[in-house]
């Protein structure tokens, strides 16, 4: 991943990606544009946020998804809406103030648990994220009897159940602005150090870099981005209820990053695609085997598919392809650089292995 | 400063036992403790006894308003922490042992309950015959056999379910720690939609004996339910007792023990540690199942309890340190507690926040961690 064509290749792949996603609107109906292109999208942005801490940050985070109820939340009470607060903010007003909040409480949540490390930091932040869970579905005055409804949306968006292709290009611009930043900052110092921080603490802290300032610091950016997902969830579905914060959607989130995979930024929106589209179309054709299998079990489907994924190929679906790629390229005789052996990926840690 | 040293009983361990081994240790072998606080009363320290202390005042003048309802209020909580620590001291002991953090552990305790109810409907149902027309609902008869016996079989198949899981999906990838959790995680998935499937969504019980009273008089006129004051109570010091034998005086637990802090040393002693991790697995998988049909006849069953005592099993671990039996009947008390004591006194004057009593329960997971990253009495692995 460090010679300077196989970057410019990257960049002409996000750019044939992006062109493409840019042209879907010409292309599929209504319905796939929202159900699937559009919820990949966000689902996306909350994955990527995700396999940002894990990839580079060496932290699997489970409290993603409350940072992105928080933000979600906090948007549904300041604007108009049936539920909640219904503060009549503005929408762009009251989606800053979420943004400024949830990151808020991403840097707080990252400063208790950065000191933490491997299987203690993902047991702390999925307790985090299943409080946050608890506390909206305790505190109504906050979270609306049964959910916020009929949220209001920036006026750019129109009305997303008769057009969806405003939010669709919103959804879009964010999800590439993220992946550049993301990839943008594990190039700057502070991400190189995070990268050492992940691969030897002991020794970056010998070195005078402070450990722990450096991962809650992380936690916080990866918490803007979580942020943007929650936003974006409330503009696409237009409510948000405690019930679609929950355990649930914590680990699907995770799902999604495994599925795609943990180690690379665009496995976050690969997972999301394939995610949308199981749901989406597993309803139709799974067989019904008495009360086991079903229209009704779809978390069968998908909990069975990710269990394979995990058993057979912890690089997801990314590494899978790169696995595949790197045994064609054996098999033409080309000699597999040591560096290519280990899966490839931009310096993350073998998949599977957590310190 | 007579009044800061006496009360803060919660802060006492932190200062008073843990301090002196933390100097020992850190400044002799391993360094990167003493990273964790310093051992005087430094401000930190002086600042969390204070407001332990006004924690303590606050409650006992809550308290002094009505004693009887402190008393039952207390109980709740202990009898809650009993139940915590029946489930979380097998997440523990497996944890403690494998390094396996069994995300499926909320789901082995619905299973659990969920298996207790089926067994004692489908084989105890007929004893109660002719009840079943008054009310509609379970109003069936059980005796003392239609109860035990399904605790009993519950207990066994669960503990068998659990050594399946660790034979035939944690075995061969030990050490990954990650991708253990995220197999668990996987099933606890697939068991809560399988369950969901095959139990329903509604609320069910687990009747207990019927010859059992409801509840029982205590000194001071406080009333309080004989299962859970009694039976619960009892179950959870029984395994709190046997767990610290089989730990501290049986071969086994010596084992566990030193596979504890060196299972490679272990395995090289040539003892069989697959075996001992499949008896610790089975332990662990029973205790989660017993905690299961515990709470099924206490509380309910219900899709969504899995996850709760998944939680509630997480905080008592984290607060009471990963692995450590003893931390884990700590940390149960402190959550079944301050659970039980926040729905009730967080009244002020008009203001009723019992709504936000989760804020409490964060608040002493952040007020643990944030001086102990490892929780009371953690241990770097």
């Amino acid at each position: 991943m460090t010679g300077v064509g196989k970057g410019r290749l990257g960049w002409i792949g996000l750019g044939v990606v992006v062109l493409l996603a840019a042209l879907m609107p010409l292309l599929v109906s209504d319905f796939f544009l929202s159900v699937i292109l559009t919820k990949t999208l966000w689902l996306g942005v909350a994955a990527a946020s995700l396999i940002f801490l894990a990839a580079y940050g060496g932290m699997v985070s489970l409290a993603q998804v409350g940072i992105y109820a928080v933000a979600g939340m906090t948007f549904a009470n300041l604007v108009a809406a049936d539920g909640g607060h219904a503060a009549a903010w503005s929408p762009w007003l009251a989606a800053l103030a979420a943004l400024v909040v949830a990151t808020v409480v991403g840097l707080g949540f990252g400063a208790i648990s950065a000191r933490s490390e491997g299987i203690y930091f993902l047991m702390i932040t999925l307790a985090f994220s299943v409080l946050v869970f608890y506390f909206f579905s305790q505190v109504t005055e906050l979270s609306g009897f049964g959910g916020i409804n009929n949220v209001d949306l920036p006026g750019i968006l129109g009305n997303p159940s008769q057009d969806p292709v405003p939010l669709f290009y919103i959804t879009l611009v964010v999800s590439v602005l993220v992946f550049l930043a993301l990839r943008g900052i594990s190039r700057t110092p502070f991400g190189l150090a995070l990268q050492g921080v992940r691969d030897e603490p002991a020794r970056m802290r010998a070195l005078g870099f402070d450990v722990t300032r450096h991962r809650m610091l992380a936690f916080g950016f990866a918490a803007l981005i979580a942020a943007l997902a929650g936003v974006l969830s409330v503009w696409y579905n237009r409510r948000i209820s405690p019930g679609s914060i929950g355990l649930a959607q914590t680990i699907d989130v995770l799902i999604i990053a495994v599925i795609g995979g943990l180690y690379r930024l665009e496995g976050a929106w690969v997972g999301a695609l394939t995610y949308a589209l199981i749901d989406n179309y597993s309803r139709e054709y799974t067989p019904s085997i008495g009360d086991v299998l079903g229209p009704g079990r779809f978390n069968t489907v998908i909990g069975v598919i990710f269990l394979v994924i995990v058993l057979a190929s912890p690089g997801g679906l990314v590494g899978l392809w790169e696995n595949v790629k790197e045994r064609l390229g054996r098999g033409r005789g080309e000699r597999g650089s040591p560096q290519s052996g280990t899966a490839g990926h931009e310096g993350g840690p073998a998949p599977g292995t957590v310190q | 400063m007579p009044e800061t040293v006496d009360p803060p009983e919660g802060g006492a361990p932190k200062s008073g036992d843990a301090a002196p081994q933390v100097t020992t240790t850190g400044v002799t072998e391993a360094p990167e403790v003493t990273a964790q606080g310093g051992t005087r009363w430094t401000p930190k320290r002086i600042g969390i006894a204070v407001v332990v202390a006004l924690l303590l005042v606050w409650l006992a003048t809550k308290a002094a308003g009505n004693l009887r309802q402190f008393a039952v209020v207390s109980l709740n909580g202990i009898t809650l922490a009993a139940l915590y620590f029946v489930v979380a001291s097998g997440f523990t002991l497996i944890f403690g042992l494998m390094r396996v953090v069994n995300m499926a552990h909320g789901s082995l305790y619905l299973l659990g309950g969920y298996l207790a109810l089926k067994l004692q409907e489908s084989w105890f149902e007929e004893d109660a015959g002719l009840n079943l027309s008054l009310s509609g609902t379970s109003d069936a008869e059980y005796g003392l056999l239609g109860w035990i016996v399904p605790v009993i079989v519950a207990t066994a198949i669960i503990g068998v379910v659990g050594v399946i899981m660790q034979q035939v999906f944690l075995r061969w990838n030990q050490g990954q720690e990650l991708r253990q959790a995220l197999i668990t995680i996987a099933l606890s998935v697939i068991i809560a939609d399988q369950m969901l499937a095959a139990f329903g969504g509604i609320s069910q019980r687990i009747s207990p004996p019927t010859a059992w009273p409801t509840s029982i008089l205590l000194p001071g006129d406080v009333r309080f339910g004989f299962f859970r004051g009694v039976v619960v109570l009892s179950a959870a010091l029984l395994i709190a007792v046997g767990l610290w034998y089989v730990i501290k005086r049986t071969r086994f637990g010596k084992i566990v023990r030193a596979g504890v802090d060196d299972r490679d040393m272990v395995a090289a002693l040539g003892i069989n540690v697959q075996l001992v991790f499949a008896g610790a697995f089975l332990i662990g998988a029973m205790l989660a199942g017993f905690g299961g049909v515990l709470g099924g006849s206490m509380i309910s069953l219900q899709p969504g309890e899995d996850t709760a005592f998944l939680l509630n099993s997480l905080i008592v671990v984290i607060i009471g340190g990963m692995g450590s039996l003893g931390g884990a009947a700590i940390g149960a008390l402190a959550l079944g507690l301050v659970d039980s004591y926040a729905d009730v006194y967080l009244v002020f004057g008009d203001t009723d926040l019992t709504n936000y009593s989760i804020l409490v329960t964060f608040a002493l997971l952040v007020a643990v961690l944030a001086f102990r990253p490892l929780g009371l009495f953690g241990r770097p692995a």
